[in-house]
């Protein structure tokens, strides 16, 4: 039996530690506030680069700038990373067919998903727009966006939860099949529709974030236009296609690319639900393992490289748009 | 607005489009209804039935929470929950208020102080934003337990906090930065100029600018990122598993809940309220705070 006595005192050590850094935070600022307020001249925009941006700089040139580096040299080595194998992590990575699996399910990944949330996004977003209650049903949709993906693949291993068909069924899915005689199956084993399972979590998760953006979006369309459409007698699914599609269209693309991030980097529902098991393995779950488990690094990094590889198109287009963006 | 009286020629805007939307709104919200409903369920009904069936033959109880929150030992921990709770809390706290903290900073600078560099460290870090973190991943933990080295160099000495908290909160510091500066500086660089020069004629440096409007004015972007961070945070696995997966001492609510998931595979009766206990602080912050929650979002992806 645990008491809150307990917890408590076990836990003290380190609520004293989140007192600590905001008692740091605050007093090394305040002192460097008060101290900088006093200077005035040239001296003054150094000390503040120096005290404003140059910490944030160090933190991320440390934790993102510097390992990237690393990891990019730690690809072209062996396991252990104690000598150079110029490119036998990528072609090894290539030659094997699990980590080839892998890289399907990946791209399977990146292509369906994004596709599917925004294409939900984008209906949802029009009917919901100016319905009565719209506010509510919003939040519903939006509510796993709170949820954790791990909470979430949780939430759907007790819906896909499979009983033998002859026993009462105790996940909802295996119910439903039951009502509508279809065989039950356990349906995350069952190689290769067990992916588009898995799919099902993050398209749950993810539609709120597509319909909120692309619902702000809509609402921002200049109101003559959509009357101007419609006194020249568009209506319904031609008005959507021909106005509230073109003129979203950016906003539809943050989406997509912002999915397609997402999807490419996807970890949590592979480890939760399946840990890469029965043919659903990604490439960021196997680079986990490649790494943590397997203890191969020269092969896990390889892996994360060519993860990176596939963002750095949509990071080139994101930069692109955003110098395009800051020149107006 | 003008228009309300022509909704039925909106598109979409139809009885169809209600049913549709209400359907999609039921169906997202029944597996999460199905958690809740299980937690509160007697250990020989989950494994028996549904839980949908519990409507017809009620029987809750909150012996589940019981378990998982104040029974020590076996399947869920020495201590219970409670002290997973307490290491997310540690984790994100610290999280959030450096990196939501030095990024106001940072997005100042970048927008108002004019230097040579100002517009390439800007795109820089915009890339670094697109950098997935696995490829930080491992030698950022090398880095924990050794320092930097870079072609035989030692460039940054070892940090003594391999297995601590700080180990797991400063990583997502690092990691959130680059979001949380851009679009931090997207709310600063649009603040009004002649708000910011007249301050600058009444003989205010950058100190006493950043503290006495900047900081004000920002309070509705810092709230709206503070929330998007710590969702984000809290709700972590990878990060979590990386640094610090070898030690129940400093593990947050998902990474126990991973285990847990992994580990029982079928025992709901203690899964189930313990996933609930998990998301419910996310819930509570999110239905509270959703307004600011979601200008947060729009503040970074609608041009």
């Amino acid at each position: 039996m645990i008491t809150f006595g307990s917890i408590l005192s076990s836990s003290w050590p380190k609520i004293f530690q989140i007192l600590s850094v905001i008692v740091i935070f605050f007093g090394f600022y305040g002192i460097a506030f008060a101290a900088g307020a006093r200077i005035k001249g040239k001296k003054q925009n150094s000390l503040a680069i120096a005290l404003f941006l140059v910490p944030a700089l160090i933190l991320v040139m440390t934790g993102l700038g510097i390992p990237a580096i690393q990891t990019f040299l730690e690809s072209f080595k062996n396991a252990d990373s104690s000598k150079w194998v110029g490119l036998a992590n990528y072609s090894n990575a290539i030659k094997d067919p699990d980590i080839r699996l892998a890289f399907i399910n990946t791209i399977s990944w990146v292509v369906i998903c994004p596709v599917i949330v925004t294409a939900l996004g984008i209906t949802l977003a029009t009917m919901l727009n100016k319905m009565k209650r719209e506010a509510f049903a919003k939040s519903l949709i939006f509510m796993p966006m709170a949820i954790s993906f791990v909470g979430g693949s949780l939430i759907w291993n007790l819906m896909y939860a499979y009983q033998e068909p002859n026993h009462a069924q105790t996940g909802l899915v295996g119910q439903v099949m039951t009502w509508l005689h279809i065989d039950v199956k356990h349906l995350l084993l069952w190689s290769p529709w067990n992916n588009l399972f898995l799919m099902v979590v993050y398209i749950w998760g993810f539609t709120g974030f597509a319909m909120v953006i692309l619902s702000a979006a809509i609402k921002g369309i200049p109101t003559e236009i959509e009357e101007a459409a419609q006194l020249d007698g568009a209506t319904g699914i031609r008005l959507f296609r021909t106005i509230t599609v073109p003129m979203v269209r950016t906003t539809i693309i943050v989406v997509l690319t912002t999915a397609m991030v997402g999807t490419l980097k996807l970890f949590d529902v592979i480890h939760t639900m399946t840990g890469g098991n029965f043919k659903t393995d990604v490439l960021s779950n196997r680079m986990f393992d490649e790494n943590f488990v397997y203890l191969n690094y020269g092969r896990g990094s390889a892996l994360a490289v060519l993860i990176f590889l596939g963002v750095i198109p949509i990071t080139y287009y994101n930069i692109r748009s955003l110098r395009l963006e800051r020149k107006h | 607005m003008s228009d309300k009286g022509h909704a039925s020629s909106r598109p979409f805007t139809s009885p169809i489009a209600s049913v549709v939307v209400t359907v999609i709104a039921i169906l997202w919200t029944v597996p999460t209804f199905g958690l809740v409903v299980t937690s509160f369920r007697k250990k020989e009904d989950i494994l028996s039935t549904g839980w949908w069936t519990s409507f017809k033959n009620p029987g809750f109880t909150l012996e589940n929470f019981r378990a998982i929150l104040f029974e020590s030992g076996g399947t869920v921990g020495e201590q219970g929950m409670i002290p997973f709770a307490i290491n997310s809390l540690a984790i994100t706290i610290p999280a959030v208020l450096l990196s939501v903290g030095l990024g106001l900073m940072a997005a100042y600078a970048l927008a108002w102080i004019p230097f040579r560099f100002s517009d390439q460290v800007f795109y820089g870090l915009f890339a670094l934003q697109g950098v997935p973190l696995q490829l930080s991943l491992l030698p950022l933990l090398t880095f924990f337990a050794t320092g930097i080295q870079l072609f035989g160099h030692t460039i940054f000495p070892q940090l003594h906090i391999v297995g601590t908290l700080a180990s797991v909160w400063l990583p997502h510091t690092m990691f959130g930065l680059p979001l949380v500066i851009y679009l931090l500086h997207n709310f600063v660089a649009a603040l009004p100029r002649e708000v910011m020069e007249a301050a600058r004629v009444d003989g205010a440096n950058h100190f006493e600018t950043f503290r006495k409007i900047v900081l004000p004015l920002s309070v509705p972007a810092i709230a709206s990122i503070a929330i998007f961070q710590f969702l984000w945070i809290w709700n972590d696995l990878l990060v979590a598993l990386v640094f610090a997966g070898g030690t129940d001492d400093v593990a947050p609510l998902t990474l126990h809940l991973a285990n847990l998931g992994g580990s029982l595979g079928s025992h709901w009766e203690n899964v189930a309220p313990a996933a609930l206990f998990s998301i419910i602080i996310p819930l509570i912050v999110f239905f509270s705070l959703q307004r600011y929650f979601v200008r947060g979002l729009l503040a970074g992806s609608v041009k």
